[in-house]
């Protein structure tokens, strides 16, 4: 349980990381928060011969609005989503799904870029810049560019960051006011990997859905949106027939497998179950007023 | 790639500079250079909470870290919070209530509790247990912990009626 011996380089410079990680040859590994990579490291599951800790670049912290986009460094600590106003105001799936994100300690370390660019499929927030048509700045020593959550997540713990490419800031469309959004998920324990969750955010002309993305953590490789879902609800206003309708579309978006905890069967209907509560709750017009948050 | 580096960092008030391998981890870094052995490790992956300290002021476990990322920064230990009394109050309610028994999670519990009063200085139960996920404890069922926060809450706010307050035992939580 003790991690292999390594080198440690800390930088501010961005530029300089990259450049380290570059000169390591394939046995760098960036470090942030570290509250994945660390017991990673002690179980031996990964063994670099560089950390590069990214933790004290300035260009990568900070929370801000520019226009209708909220930037959102990715040295942004999970706890910050439970006390930023700004997240709050402009991004509220995130300060809706942030209580559930592990436990207090962790989310005192852990990082919104570091646990995007991990893309645990059992994560909160990774599915959720899904349901938020986030999009994600990305540096590399070629320069910047920019991408979608939607196609970014490819497979288990797989993502479209290329070796040595810093996941940099996670640019997220502001939520309107004629916007709503819930999450939830089920667990044993509160802190515990969800058996299945997810996180809907709602465009409404009155209470019809014009547009509406659902994503699920914890029922595949990856994070998943719901796309056949959305299709059945959207134009429609979120009676019982149409929440019906959207938890039997659910089966061709979802194919979860039998493990060790719960049977693909059990957690199909799980999500099921989930879906018709974030729905039922999203009906409510009110639904960002209800203080839910625990 | 053994080659110990320089740190530097403040461990309950005091300056500290050392030479360390890169990959000692923060809570064997305290335990066996510092030898502050309050700081406890159960499952050195971060799921007990046995290993927490306050890193600039917030709760961490120390066996998720490496002591090199702790260069200058400031680190109190369950030591450091007992013996400048933060948590004098918390301390004597687990006495009180029993909160403890075999005393392996109790660093990690104090630490938390600590954090958690100082971020919400009225918790209910429910948010003193969802503070309380990420420590496990095998002896008490929590119940005693939970009251024992309760207890240092209502007599911090001035509601002295508390130590171990009886009515508190055995409610649902």
């Amino acid at each position: 349980m003790k991690a292999r011996a390594f080198k440690y380089f800390r930088t501010q410079s961005l530029e300089d990381a990259l450049q380290a990680f570059d000169r390591a040859g394939g046995e760098g590994c960036y470090l942030a928060g570290g509250q994945s990579l660390v017991p990673s490291l002690s179980l031996r599951l990964q063994a670099p011969e560089l950390l590069i800790d990214i933790s004290r670049i300035e260009s990568l912290t900070g929370i801000s609005r520019s226009g209708n986009v909220l930037r959102v460094g990715a040295l942004t600590r999970h706890a910050e989503m439970l006390t930023s106003p700004e997240i709050a105001r402009h991004a509220p799936l995130l300060r809706r799904a942030a209580p559930f994100v592990a436990h207090p300690a962790i989310r005192n370390m852990g990082t919104f870029g570091g646990t995007i660019a991990l893309a645990d499929p059992s994560a909160e927030f990774p599915a959720m810049t899904l349901a938020m048509d986030a999009e994600f700045e990305i540096a590399s020593l070629a320069g910047t560019r920019t991408t979608k959550a939607d196609g970014f997540f490819r497979g288990l713990f797989e993502t479209g960051l290329q070796p040595g490419e810093i996941l940099t800031a996670i640019n997220i469309p502001c939520f309107g006011n004629a916007d709503r959004c819930v999450f939830d998920e089920l667990a044993r324990r509160r802190g515990d990997y969800a058996l299945v969750g997810a996180g809907v955010q709602g465009n409404f002309a009155q209470d019809l859905v014009s547009t509406i993305r659902i994503a699920f953590l914890s029922v595949g490789s990856t994070p998943l949106r719901a796309r056949h879902a959305e299709a059945a609800i959207t134009g429609r206003a979120l009676s019982a027939d149409a929440i019906s309708d959207a938890q039997a579309a659910l089966g061709d978006d979802l194919d979860p497998e039998d493990n060790e905890e719960t049977s693909a069967t059990m957690r199909m209907h799980l999500a099921r179950v989930l879906l018709g509560r974030l729905l039922g709750r999203l009906s409510q017009p009110d639904c960002m007023r209800q203080d839910e948050v625990t | 790639m053994n080659e110990r580096v320089p740190i530097e960092l403040e461990v309950n008030g005091e300056a500290v500079a050392k030479y360390v391998e890169p990959r000692l981890s923060l809570a064997d870094f305290l335990r066996e250079e510092l030898e502050l052995t309050g700081t406890h490790q159960g499952c050195e992956m971060g799921a007990c909470g046995a290993c927490l300290v306050l890193l600039n002021g917030k709760a961490v476990h120390s066996c998720l870290m490496f002591a090199v990322q702790a260069h200058g920064d400031h680190v109190e230990t369950v030591e450091g919070l007992s013996q400048r009394k933060a948590i004098a109050d918390i301390q004597q309610a687990f006495h009180n209530n029993n909160a403890l028994q075999c005393g392996f999670c109790t660093a990690g519990m104090l630490v938390t509790a600590h954090e958690l009063l100082s971020r919400n200085t009225t918790p209910t139960r429910h948010e003193i247990r969802d503070g309380l996920s990420g420590n496990y404890c095998r002896c008490t069922g929590y119940q005693a912990i939970v009251d024992s926060i309760v207890s240092v809450a209502r007599s911090r706010a001035g509601n002295v009626d508390t130590p171990a307050s009886p009515g508190e035992r055995g409610t649902a939580s």
